[in-house]
C-alpha cells in the first residue's frame, strides 16, 4: 500500500490526456478556432488581454481555448508566457483625450463637447434569454438592415476632450502635474510590490487585479466601508495610437493602436485644514471593452487614497496591503489550490500535537473531577 | 498531446531552438536572482524582496524554489526533488519533469548524489555536504505574518530586532498548553540576528539546519522574497530556558526499514482505522532497505 503514493509521473501523463478530451468535449461538434473565440468571446478575451497583462487578442483566445473558457486559468496562460518575453523598451504614455470613442457616457452632465455616445452595451438590454440564439446556424442579417445600421455606426468615431478637463477650467478638480523629473513608475512585472506604494504602482496592480476582488472591494465602499461618493465623470472606450521614441531615431512612431476602456470617478471631498473642498479623481484602465473593472479599480483607487487625503482609514478597500497583496488572481488561485498538495508531514505533525493536547486536558479534567469527588 | 505546461514554454519567444530557453527563466531574470541569493546570503536570515516572476506552475506550489532552481542549476548539476520527503509525490515528480526537460540536467532520488535538493516540507534525514545546495519552497517567508500582516510593519520589527511580539506567541502556548504549540514552520534565529521561517518543515528537522554544511536557499515565489542560510551558520530553534526546543519522537519504528530515529507518517491502513508508521524520507528508507538485503543477496 506504501505504493499508492508512487506512480505520480504516469498519473500526470494520463491526467494530462483527460483533460485534453474535457476540452474537446464531444468530438462530433465541431472545434472551436482561435478566430471564432476572438471574434465571439470579445469580452472574454478583453479581460484575459487585461488581467494577463498583454494586449494581444489572439493569444488571449488561445489562452481561453486551452483554459477550457475558465478565464482566471486562462490569465495564469498569458502572464506565464510575457514573464520571460524581452523588453524592447516602453511606450510613451497614452493620450486617451485623442481617442477615437465608440462609446462615451458622462453621469454628471446631460450633455457635454462630444456628446453622449451610447455604443454598444447591455446596459439597456432586457435580460431575456435570446432562444433565436440557440439555432445552430445563425441567419445572415438582412442587407438592408445592415447597411442603415453602419451608416449609423460608421459616423466617424470622434475626439472629445475628457470631462475633468471640463471641470477644470473652474478649478474645481484636483489636477495631477507630473511629479519632479517625472520619475519612471516603477515596473511591478519586474520589481516586488512594497509598502507604501506609490499611486502609479498601485493603479498597475490595480489594472492586473482580478475583476471579481475589485467589484466586491469597490462594492464595499459604496455599503458604507468607507464613503467616497461617487459620480462617473466619463467612462469612454475607443481606440488610442501607442507611440515609441526610440532613442537611436529621436522621434515618436506609432506602432499601433490598441482599445481602451476609461474611467475616470469625480468624487466629494469636503476640503481639509490646507485646502479648500474640491472634486476629487478615481481612475480606471484596461484593455478592450471592460467598463466592470475601469469602474471598479476607479472606485478602489479613489478608496485606496485615503491617507493622502487625510482620511480616517476604517475600510478594507482604503487599506493599501490589503487591497494590493490580494487583488491578483493567479497569487489568490495558486495559494489557496495549493491546499490540494499533499501536507502528510506538517499534519501528521499536528496529529502528533492534538494528541498531546488532547491527552493532557484529559489528565487535567480527569485529576480536577477527582479532587471535587 | 497537449500539455499545458509544455505548450507555454513552447510558445515563449525564446533565443533556444527548441522555443525554451535553458532551465526556462531568461539570462537576465537570472541574474537578476543571483544577485538577490548572493545578497540573502551575506545577510543570513534576512528577506530579499526580488521581482519574482510568473511561472508556468502556480504560485504556492513551488515557484520560488523552482526560480531559485532555475538560476543556479547548470548541465553538470544533480537534481533531486522532493515534496514531504518523498521523490514520488505528484508535486516533486512535476517539478523534476520541467527541469528535465528544459534544463537537461540529471536527476536522482539519491540525497548524497545531487548537487541541488530542491524540497517541500523536509530536510533529508542523511546529513548534507559542503558540495550541496538545499532549496527550500516557501509559502510565507515572514514568520510574523499570523501575528501582523501587515508587511510594513514586520519590516520595521526585523530592522530594529524587535521580536517581543513572537515571543509572547511562544509565551502564550506555554500559559495555555503547558509546551509551545507549534510543530511545523517552527521559527528559528538565525546567526543571533534574524528570525527567520524555515518554511513549513517539521520541527523534527530543525536541528539540521544549525550549522549544516550544505548551502540552505529559500524561495517565496508569490511573496517575492528570498532568504538563506550560509554554511555552517547558528541556526537556534526559539524557545525559553525553562522550556528547551525538543523535536518529534514516535513510540513507533519504520513499518518498512525498521528506522527509529526518522521523521515517520502515519497511514491508515483499513477501515477500521488501523494504522502503520513509515518513513517520510523515501530515499532514506530505500537505502537502509537495500543495505539490509544486500548481504542476504550476495
Amino acid at each position: 500500500m506504501y505504493v499508492a503514493v508512487k506512480g505520480g509521473e504516469t498519473a500526470i501523463v494520463n491526467s494530462y490526456r483527460l483533460l485534453d478530451e474535457q476540452r474537446r468535449g464531444d468530438p462530433s461538434h465541431p472545434a472551436l478556432t482561435i478566430a471564432q473565440i476572438r471574434e465571439q468571446l470579445k469580452l472574454s478575451v478583453d479581460r484575459v488581454m487585461t488581467e494577463g497583462s498583454v494586449y494581444d487578442p489572439d493569444l488571449a483566445a488561445l489562452a481561453i481555448k486551452q483554459a477550457c473558457g475558465d478565464l482566471v486559468e486562462a490569465i495564469f496562460l498569458l502572464r506565464a508566457y510575457r514573464a520571460t518575453l524581452p523588453r524592447f523598451g516602453y511606450t510613451l504614455p497614452v493620450n486617451t483625450a485623442e481617442m477615437l470613442t465608440s462609446r462615451r457616457i458622462s453621469a454628471t452632465f446631460k450633455d457635454l463637447p462630444g456628446g453622449q455616445v451610447l455604443g454598444a452595451t447591455f446596459d439597456y438590454t432586457q435580460r431575456l434569454l435570446d432562444f433565436s440564439l440557440m439555432a445552430e446556424q445563425e441567419t445572415p442579417e438582412d442587407p438592408a438592415h445592415a447597411m442603415s445600421l453602419d451608416a449609423a455606426v460608421d459616423e466617424p468615431a470622434s475626439r472629445s476632450p475628457r470631462v475633468v478637463d471640463l471641470l477644470n477650467q473652474e478649478g474645481l478638480i484636483e489636477t495631477f502635474a507630473p511629479a519632479k523629473d517625472d520619475p519612471m513608475p516603477q515596473d511591478l512585472t519586474r520589481e516586488p510590490l512594497r509598502f507604501p506604494a506609490e499611486r502609479s504602482t498601485r493603479l498597475q496592480n490595480l489594472a492586473r487585479g482580478d475583476e471579481g476582488f475589485l467589484l466586491a472591494m469597490a462594492y464595499s465602499t459604496q455599503r458604507g466601508y468607507s464613503h467616497t461618493h461617487p459620480f462617473v465623470g466619463e467612462l469612454r472606450l475607443g481606440d488610442v495610437e501607442v507611440l515609441i521614441a526610440p532613442e537611436e531615431l529621436g522621434f515618436e512612431i506609432s506602432i499601433g493602436d490598441i482599445e481602451l476602456t476609461e474611467c475616470e470617478m469625480v468624487n466629494q471631498f469636503a476640503g481639509s485644514k490646507d485646502e479648500p473642498p474640491r472634486f476629487t479623481r478615481g481612475y480606471g484602465l484596461a484593455f478592450g471593452h471592460s467598463e466592470r473593472k475601469a469602474m471598479a479599480m476607479s472606485l478602489v483607487d479613489r478608496a485606496l487614497r485615503a491617507q493622502e487625503l487625510d482620511e480616517p482609514i476604517e475600510s478594507p478597500a482604503q487599506m493599501p496591503e490589503f487591497v494590493l497583496s490580494h487583488s491578483d488572481s493567479l497569487e489568490a488561485s495558486g495559494f489557496v489550490q495549493h491546499l490540494k498538495l499533499p501536507h502528510y508531514v506538517d499534519f501528521q505533525s499536528e496529529l502528533e500535537l492534538v494528541r498531546r493536547l488532547r491527552e493532557r486536558a484529559q489528565a487535567t479534567s480527569g485529576s480536577t473531577q477527582g479532587e471535587a469527588d | 498531446m497537449s500539455d499545458p505546461t509544455n505548450q507555454a514554454m513552447l510558445s515563449s519567444s525564446t533565443p533556444e531552438p527548441s522555443g525554451i530557453h535553458y532551465a526556462y527563466l531568461d539570462e537576465r531574470t537570472k541574474r537578476m536572482i543571483r544577485r538577490s541569493i548572493l545578497k540573502a546570503i551575506s545577510i543570513p536570515g534576512y528577506q530579499v524582496p526580488f521581482g519574482s516572476r510568473e511561472m508556468p506552475l502556480p504560485y504556492g506550489w513551488g515557484t520560488g524554489g523552482i526560480q531559485i532552481t532555475s538560476s543556479i542549476i547548470g548541465p553538470d548539476d544533480t537534481l533531486k526533488v522532493i515534496d514531504q520527503g518523498s521523490d514520488d509525490t505528484v508535486n516533486a515528480v512535476n517539478i523534476r519533469r520541467f527541469f528535465e526537460r528544459t534544463a537537461q540536467v540529471k536527476t536522482t532520488t539519491r540525497t548524497q548524489e545531487a548537487s541541488v535538493i530542491q524540497t517541500r516540507h523536509r530536510i533529508p534525514e542523511k546529513p548534507l555536504s559542503e558540495a550541496q545546495i538545499m532549496v527550500y519552497q516557501v509559502p510565507v517567508p515572514e514568520p510574523m505574518q499570523r501575528l501582523e500582516p501587515r508587511e510594513a510593519e514586520t519590516r520595521t520589527l526585523h530592522a530594529l530586532a524587535e521580536y517581543g511580539l513572537m515571543h509572547v506567541k511562544l509565551y502564550e502556548d506555554i500559559a495555555r498548553y503547558g509546551h509551545i504549540a507549534t510543530t511545523y514552520d517552527y521559527p528559528v534565529m538565525v546567526n543571533d540576528r534574524y528570525i527567520m521561517s524555515p518554511s513549513p518543515i517539521p520541527k523534527f528537522d530543525n536541528p539540521k539546519l544549525h550549522m549544516s554544511p550544505a548551502i540552505a536557499l529559500f524561495g517565496a515565489g508569490r511573496e517575492k522574497r528570498i532568504y538563506a542560510v550560509p554554511p555552517y551558520t547558528k541556526v537556534e530553534s526559539l524557545a525559553f530556558e525553562d522550556h528547551p526546543f525538543e523535536v518529534q519522537k514516535w513510540s513507533a519504528v519504520c513499518h518498512l526499514c525498521g528506522a527509529a530515529d526518522s521523521f515517520l507518517d502515519e497511514m491508515i491502513t483499513d477501515d477500521a482505522g488501523s494504522r502503520l508508521y513509515v518513513c517520510s524520507d523515501s530515499d532514506h528508507c530505500n537505502s537502509r532497505l537495500e543495505q539490509a538485503n544486500a548481504p542476504s543477496a550476495a
